[in-house]
């Protein structure tokens, strides 16, 4: 099942704006939660990927929409 | 028969050596340092371009579920005064030291191109076009993600701040040997 849970929008933020607003998502959200991240910090490209590493989440999903927003779906573990 | 006995001789003389290196082995593994996933970050300099990437990187480790600690010490101590104490200390070479060092993080200079005042206010002027959090909102963020922030005892004194000048919510006052510990045992650790 794929069902998104909850959306952050951190549209606007830069770093570390779109991982902390992750973070405070990811604590109110059980594990197996997908979350859903919408960014348009450049630098997000390699970091939530590298935040996945670290935190030992999931990234299910990355990619870019066509007006340029970066958008991420991570799973809880 | 013989050749069989002969192997199967072999065959224990080499069992007992490898279980010898085994213990061998594991008496080191638990002899060695274990790192935890921890980031330790000595905070010495206050100023704005210090205390930023301080924060920042302090911010991001606990965002990423890994523990953090920032224990501050002599320029880094003055960030994290209350934004409302003025003239700290006791004698009048404490009180110069605080009057140069204007305390809390949103009064931090530049290191370079302060221009009496008008770097900083440039650069966060930057920082909010860009929606970057600013230091003292990544101070309280990081506290809500559970950094632990650390002052340095030995500095404390040194430069005559007391516990009630520092902002709420700090842990202990700790000294050399207790940031040591802290670095000793953090995957990464870094001296800003």
């Amino acid at each position: 099942m794929d069902v998104i849970t909850t959306t952050v929008d951190a549209r606007g933020q830069s770093c570390p704006g779109p991982l902390v607003a992750l973070a405070r998502a990811l604590r109110d959200a059980r594990p197996g939660d997908q979350l859903e991240l919408l960014a348009t910090d450049p630098g997000s490209k390699s970091d939530v990927p590298s935040w996945a590493t670290i935190s030992g989440n999931e990234l299910l999903e990355a990619g870019e929409t066509a007006e340029g927003v970066h958008r991420y779906v991570v799973r809880k573990v | 028969m013989a050749a069989i006995e002969e192997r199967v001789d072999e065959a224990s003389t080499s069992y007992a050596e490898l279980l010898g290196r085994i213990e061998a082995l594991e008496s080191a593994q638990n002899a060695s340092i274990k790192k935890k996933n921890k980031l330790t970050i000595i905070a010495w300099g206050g100023d704005l371009d210090r205390i930023w990437p301080t924060t920042i990187l302090a911010t991001t480790a606990a965002a990423s579920g890994m523990e953090a600690s920032v224990f501050f010490t002599f320029w880094g101590l003055f960030a994290i005064v209350k934004p409302d104490v003025r003239i700290t200390g006791e004698n009048w070479m404490q009180k110069m030291m605080s009057a140069m060092n204007p305390g809390s993080a949103q009064k931090a200079k530049l290191s370079r191109y302060n221009f009496a005042g008008a770097g900083p206010s440039m650069f966060k002027k930057l920082a909010k076009d860009h929606q970057v959090a600013r230091p003292e909102e990544l101070i309280s963020t990081a506290q809500e993600l559970g950094v632990r922030l650390i002052p340095c005892q030995m500095t404390m004194d040194l430069l005559g701040l007391k516990r009630e000048d520092l902002l709420d919510g700090l842990e202990e006052p700790i000294g050399a040997a207790t940031a040591i510990a802290e670095m000793r045992d953090a995957a990464v650790s870094l001296f800003i």
